[in-house]
């Protein structure tokens, strides 16, 4: 099985094979990311823009804000969890609080 | 690429969707193969359903499209018994108890928790009077709002309502139209007022004159979404009445064939007016599209258009007493946030009958207007006892009040929105005084930049954010100013950006004192922000705690629905069996 992922609701949110896995609202702490000029950003996802596939990562840019700066904009690729067996299509997710680091690139999925 | 929405939609679109549904629903919940859900919810939008958010799986919000906002003598009684009996949660809500309807910014019905096992017998019950949830979501044509009291009004040059009457029957259901690269927003306005809001809609018709005759200039594409708001762009063209339905059929032709099913986000007509400009929308709609010969714009009205247009003799809203030309009277009613309780909706239906023809409609600022009232029979309605919630003669700060739909339902949103805006008003009501003269003073909430309760038409918008406070991250704002429609229409100015949800009613208490103190003479709200460079709006007030309280600091988007004692998301019972008991689920 394929691990089928992508945006729905006007990138409201994160499907992985058809189960709602990441939301919109939260807060992402960004590292080593040229988001915004602070050193960590404070990153509001108000919007899910792209969906990718880097097996075993699912990754996403989102649209939103950094609360600590203001500046607005699109994120690199995040890596928002990982399928680790394709069989099974069980998501692991990441803790959106904790420190990630933006990628420049990352296999799309399908384009949405 | 075609997107994947796109994909599912040439397999399976349109009226067709509905045979699925209703065999879904008389499966249950638990026969939508997993590996479809998110297929099937897409296309369930076609037919009024939308998926709640996350940790209310299989629960629906539907949504009934009632064209310009005409609910016909005896159908409120069934929305409002629809709404008692089918639209109950786990979880009443605070504010609005068990059961409500709420009434949108685009004159339509929102219903919440509602399950997929009842959709039969609701769909039943709505058909067989006249009411349906058909294209009321999804890619097709919306439904048409216009001013409420179309044909009851003493300032109308054309009687928009049979338009929009034509234009329901023509484009619902109807097959070449059905699947669209996104929603189609129409407008249709015959007063001078200009209470249509066209100029949001990706199709406006707005009363003009040609040759001495009357009928529509043309505008397209307007919208509010996303951090892109545009006006309706005049394309020059002219229509008589009758032809109103082949402009929109050629227009909404154009929309099929050009507008973008590769990208969701640049979909909207306004982003092909964007790209093309009036000048080859007008062309390629002539060319392609429309069989007879477009004559160029008439003479327009918008010069006196009075519906919030920020001056003096203005009127922000159809709230009050006001003569038809038959010489009954409307009462327009105040509801804040739009949302009523069933059983006040049922009451509102017996006050409609009793008093009025039985008729009731909706506005596009989320109240209600009673028509028909004899001039003899006023008296008796404004006593009744319903009319102190639902006021005739509301505070300022009540009748200004939208809020969307928020956290509560709502996937995209941020913050919380009703139950807090709700608070708002009554808070400044209490502690706020309005500087002199000021009647209106519209206040919009949105709880994510899609703008669903309109916020960048208003004096004060307010759109969801977060903030930290003392380092916790908690619901907050941005606050913009000076937005509004009229001749000139403008969106606000974001002045503020991400102020605490608790110290939101503290900047408004602040931002007003500073009108009535730096005001000119006559000087509108409006007129006042207008005046002011960024510097000087972001210095004019400054936002702060007050006696205030609001109880959805924290994220409410992370709970299963903020109300509940046990919030977390964990405690959802969803998803639920048609009878409301938890399914067990395979993925958690
Ligand atoms: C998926 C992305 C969404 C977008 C881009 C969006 C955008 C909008 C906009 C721009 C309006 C009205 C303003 C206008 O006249 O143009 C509107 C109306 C509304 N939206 Fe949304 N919305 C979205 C999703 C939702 C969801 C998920 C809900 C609730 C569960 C919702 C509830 C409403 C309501 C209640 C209205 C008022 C009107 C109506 O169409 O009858 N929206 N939406
Ligand atoms: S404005 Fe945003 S939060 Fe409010 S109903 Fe619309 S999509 Fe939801
Ligand atoms: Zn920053």
């Amino acid at each position: 099985m394929t691990t089928d992922v992508h945006q729905l609701d006007d990138g409201a949110w994160i499907s992985v094979n058809d189960s709602r896995e990441i939301n919109v609202s939260d807060l992402w702490l960004l590292a080593r990311h040229e988001f915004c000029d602070c050193e960590m950003a404070d990153f509001l996802a108000e919007g899910v823009v792209e969906v990718g596939v880097d097996a075993p990562d699912i990754a996403a840019r989102f649209a939103g804000r950094c609360i600590q700066c203001g500046r607005e904009g699109v994120t690199d690729w995040l890596t928002v969890g990982r399928v680790i067996d394709p069989d099974d299509g069980q998501f692991y997710g990441v803790v959106p609080e904790s420190v990630h680091v933006p990628r420049k690139r990352t296999r799309l999925a399908r384009p949405e | 690429m075609p997107s994947k929405v796109e994909n599912w939609k040439s397999e399976v679109y349109g009226s067709e969707i509905r045979e699925h549904l209703m065999e879904f629903a008389e499966e249950g919940w638990d026969a939508i193969p997993e590996d479809e859900h998110d297929a099937w919810f897409e296309r369930f939008k076609w037919w009024g359903l939308y998926h709640q958010r996350s940790g209310q799986e299989s629960y629906f919000m539907m949504r009934i499209g009632t064209p310009n906002g005409v609910i016909e003598p005896g159908q409120l009684e069934v929305i409002g018994e629809v709404a008692k009996e089918y639209a109950t949660g786990p979880v009443d809500n605070p504010e609005f108890g068990e059961a409500y309807c709420d009434w949108t910014t685009r004159q339509s019905i929102q219903l919440h928790w509602i399950k997929l096992e009842d959709v039969p017998e609701i769909f039943e019950k709505l058909e067989s009077n006249g009411l349906s949830t058909q294209q009321a979501c999804g890619d097709s044509w919306r439904n048409i709002v216009g001013c409420p009291v179309a044909g009851k009004d003493k300032h109308e040059h054309i009687d928009a309502w049979p338009v929009a009457e034509d234009l329901h029957e023509e484009f619902k259901g109807n097959d070449d139209y059905a699947n669209l690269p996104r929603k189609w927003k129409v407008s249709v306005t015959g007063c001078d007022q200009g209470c249509g809001q066209g100029d949001i809609n990706d199709l406006a018709f707005e009363p003009a004159e040609k040759d001495g005759e009357l009928g529509f200039n043309v505008r397209v594409g307007g919208g509010l979404s996303r951090k892109e708001p545009r006006f309706a762009r005049d394309i020059d063209v002219w229509v008589p009445p009758e032809q109103a339905s082949d402009v929109a059929a050629g227009m909404s032709a154009l929309f099929r064939e050009y507008g973008d099913r590769e990208d969701r986000f640049n979909a909207r007509i306004k982003f092909l007016v964007d790209e093309w400009g009036p000048e080859k929308m007008r062309r390629v709609l002539q060319e392609e599209f429309v069989d007879f010969e477009l004559p160029t714009a008439g003479e327009d009205m918008r010069d006196q258009y009075t519906y919030n247009a920020g001056h003096d003799d203005g009127h922000g809203d159809h709230v009050g007493v006001h003569e038809q030309p038959d010489g009954n009277y409307y009462v327009g009613l105040d509801v804040l946030v739009g949302r009523m309780g069933a059983d006040d909706t049922i009451e509102l239906a017996e006050l409609a009958e009793e008093y009025g023809s039985g008729e009731v409609r909706l506005t596009q600022r989320q109240n209600v207007i009673v028509t028909d009232v004899p001039e003899e029979d006023l008296d008796a309605l404004l006593d009744e006892p319903l009319l102190e919630d639902y006021s005739p003669d509301p505070h300022p700060f009540m009748r200004g009040s939208i809020a969307c739909t928020g956290s509560e339902f709502c996937s995209l949103s941020i913050t919380e929105t009703k139950n807090r805006q709700v608070r708002y008003a009554r808070w400044l009501k209490d502690n706020v005084e309005l500087p002199d003269g000021v009647q209106d003073f519209h206040i919009h909430l949105s709880g994510c930049t899609a703008s669903c309760a309109q916020p960048q038409i208003a004096d004060v918008s307010l759109r969801g954010m977060k903030t930290r406070k003392d380092g916790e991250p908690v619901e907050a704002f941005d606050i913009g100013l000076g937005g509004g429609l009229g001749e000139d229409p403008h969106f606000a100015d974001w002045v503020e950006m991400r102020v605490a949800a608790d110290e939101v009613p503290g900047y408004i208490e602040n931002l007003l004192a500073a009108y009535e103190d730096q005001r000119e003479d006559g000087e509108t709200f409006r007129e006042f922000i207008a005046a002011r460079e960024e510097d000087a709006l972001q210095d004019l007030a400054t936002a702060e705690e007050t006696s205030y309280e609001d109880p959805y600091m924290h994220n409410t988007k992370m709970t299963w629905y903020p109300y509940a004692e046990d919030d977390d998301m964990n405690a959802s019972p969803a998803p639920t069996d048609g009878s409301g008991q938890p399914l067990a689920t395979s993925d958690d």
